[in-house]
């Protein structure tokens, strides 16, 4: 679960990493009333979960209180790369002498934390790391001893920080890394990390990821995460406990298990076909399951056919044969559906379907016979 | 032989007294694996269909003899289970529980490495050695005795592939399911290492997924250390960039991670890559009978 900059930065703030203040708004008065409390020039930055938001012209410094009021009025409902932008963080604005980066990721190779800083910082690390790879000092977290004061120390020197700020810049190493682990975060980015004109350190921007499996523990962070969900199948879907992911194209696709439902899409789009999303029903799946995932599949206007793929393990078939017999009553589809059952009572589901007769429905036998036909039936 | 699990196997499972467990664990003895205690805190003294359960793991191994254990527990309570099992002095942990804390799982990782246990998972379907004992949630009816090594992220994709093998007249030595989180205990290189070793196993079908590198440092290993022929499938081509595909782990992280530059990456080591499981199963059929008799 990624967090948005403000939500980031509230994270920052409650274990000590300096940011500037700010305060978050949703409406054009809400941002003018906070920017009249913070004092100008302040900052107006849109907060979406994507980057790129300065160049779409999403962060924008106000003056006074007019300067304020225009550009929450532009930046609020602006589309950023797909995202439209519901929330606004309004900001101290800072003078700014260095810009540095700093991160602690997952290091998922090498099994260990991984804590990364640059005196390159206010740009893509990415095209960092590929054209001064150098500037970039990495350290692992030895997982026995976290995150020390040496480690940090050692981490700011190396960088080239300048003399004066290592100590600050180290500090805040050691809150960062406090951060994610107290937070169960498997990133945590501050890029720029800045030095003032005062010498002070400060996190001008955050990017931080939580893992979803550690949610049960960290309640207050579970429920900003019903907001990152902004599209309506993948909300819906949530809702009812189905793992599904929006792709936009017009073949809706259910399959049992992420490897295979992965797999389906893939074989799908060989045939030439645009899968709509990705739907794992799991295992064990029982009819109702089924008829929930057909209604988020359903509820997407582009879908024009769908397409079962099973290989039943756990999950028996004629469960899953059952489940479609229901939604057809239940929701009415009159799209074409390809259904393809292997495995456990397949032919016991595959009975079902057949005493069924639903006119729409359409049996394969193999899987890539199943993604051709539902490719040919999705595009008349 | 066969890796992991076999006829050696004494098997205690955690959480054998709630439903899945119950299930599963049950499911597994009838294949014929040795099931011989069950832990549940609090629930010592019990039985589950004449398995004795136990409060503690400690207990169950020295009593019973458990070698094997199997985590079936709810995921807020699994890495402290995984974490008993490795103090007991169990030798192998198969967790099957999906949802463990990824930080908790670094933890656990390392404890593992430093006590010598072998760790399967998390969120895996277990470990299968047909016709000698089955630990986890594999449906054994699909898999005949062979000698095909097949390791992977993902499990329905192994029924699926598994299947196909065998109406192609090929079997296998050991299926193992290594988890799609983040952090598992045992990465492809593990289990390429073990069927290497295993003398039942002449040829390998590894089957991962988007996210991570685990296939590319397979695919150096592959060309370092493995004589018998392997090949691979990955899913995930048509999967889009932030997006976590179902497990945890399957997750492209800006550039890094793709299905493409995983294929790549084997492909130059000369693996075969299959384009579908269909096509990965006749691969593996091809590659076992160019094998010199």
């Amino acid at each position: 679960m990624d967090l948005l900059e403000y939500q980031g930065k509230q994270l920052f703030a409650r274990h000590g990493v300096a940011v500037p203040e700010g305060r978050h708004a949703t409406t054009v008065d809400d941002a003018v009333a906070a920017a009249n409390e913070i004092g100008y020039p302040c900052v107006v930055k849109a907060q979406v979960a994507i980057g790129g938001r300065g160049k779409a012209g999403g962060i924008k410094v106000a003056k006074d209180e007019s300067g304020a009021r225009a550009h929450a009025e532009a930046i609020l409902g602006m589309d950023i790369r797909g995202f439209t932008v519901h929330d606004l963080w309004i900001e101290q604005a800072s003078e700014i002498a260095n810009e540095y980066y700093a991160s602690i990721i997952l290091d998922r190779s090498v099994k260990k934390l991984l804590a990364i800083v640059s005196r390159m910082g206010g740009m893509d690390v990415e095209e960092v790391a590929e054209n001064d790879p150098d500037a970039l000092v990495k350290r692992h977290i030895e997982p026995d001893q976290g995150m020390t004061a040496e480690l940090a120390q050692e981490l700011a020197i190396d960088a080239g920080i300048d003399e004066d700020v290592t100590d600050q810049v180290a500090e805040m190493l050691v809150k960062i890394a406090d951060v994610v682990t107290a937070e169960d975060a498997t990133l945590i980015e501050v890029n720029p990390l800045i030095v003032t004109s005062d010498r002070r350190v400060v996190a001008l921007d955050s990017k931080a990821t939580i893992d979803g499996n550690s949610l049960y523990r960290h309640p207050e962070l579970a429920e900003l995460s019903d907001k990152s969900a902004e599209d309506p199948q993948e909300a819906m879907a949530k809702e009812k406990g189905l793992t599904y992911v929006k792709l936009g194209g017009n073949i809706g696709i259910l399959g049992n298990g992420a490897g295979l439902c992965m797999s389906t899409l893939d074989v799908v789009a060989q045939a030439g076909g645009r899968p709509a999303n990705f739907l794992d029903a799991g295992g064990g799946s029982k009819a109702e399951a089924i008829v929930d995932a057909l209604e988020v599949i359903t509820s997407d206007e582009n879908v024009t056919a769908i397409l079962f793929n099973i290989f039943g393990g756990i999950t028996r078939c004629d469960e899953i044969a059952k489940g479609i017999i229901e939604a057809s009553k239940q929701i009415g589809i009159t799209m074409p559906v390809v259904v393809r059952l292997d495995g456990t009572n397949s032919e016991e589901g595959l009975a079902l379907l057949a005493a069924a007769d639903l006119p729409n429905l359409h049996q394969e036998t193999t899987m890539l016979g199943a993604a051709e036909r539902v490719v040919e039936l999705a595009n008349p | 032989m066969s890796i992991i699990v076999d006829k050696q196997t004494k098997l205690v499972v955690s959480g054998l007294t709630g439903r899945e467990g119950t299930f599963h664990g049950l499911r597994n003895r009838d294949y014929g694996t040795e099931l011989v205690a069950g832990v549940t805190p609090g629930k010592g003294g019990q039985d589950v269909e004449g398995v004795p359960v136990f409060d503690s793991i400690a207990e169950a191994r020295s009593e019973r003899g458990a070698n094997t254990s199997m985590i079936f527990v709810p995921a807020r309570f699994a890495a402290p289970a995984i974490e008993e099992a490795i103090d007991a002095g169990i030798e192998t942990v198969i967790a099957i529980t999906e949802g463990i804390p990824v930080l908790d799982m670094l933890r656990v990782y390392w404890k593992a490495k430093e006590a010598g246990t072998t760790l399967i998972g998390p969120n895996c379907p277990g470990v299968l050695s047909p016709g000698k004992a089955n630990v986890g949630i594999i449906p054994a009816q699909f898999f005949d005795t062979g000698k095909i090594g097949v390791v992977s992220k993902s499990g329905t994709l192994t029924y699926q592939i598994g299947n196909e093998l065998k109406q192609a007249g090929m079997g296998n030595s050991s299926i193992v399911g290594i988890g799609g989180d983040p952090i598992v205990g045992s990465d492809f290189i593990d289990i390429l290492a073990l069927f290497e070793d295993d003398p039942e196993t002449e040829g390998i079908v590894m089957v991962g997924e988007i996210g991570g590198d685990a296939e590319e440092r397979a695919a150096e290993f592959i060309a370092e250390r493995i004589s018998k022929p392997v090949v691979a499938y990955i899913a995930g081509f048509t999967a889009p960039p932030g997006k976590q595909m179902g497990h945890a782990g399957a997750i492209i992280s800006g550039s890094s991670g793709t299905a493409e530059a995983k294929k790549q990456a084997l492909e130059a080591k000369g693996v075969r890559v299959g384009k579908s499981p269909t096509e990965t199963a006749q691969l593996a059929v091809e590659a076992m009978q160019s094998q010199p008799a």
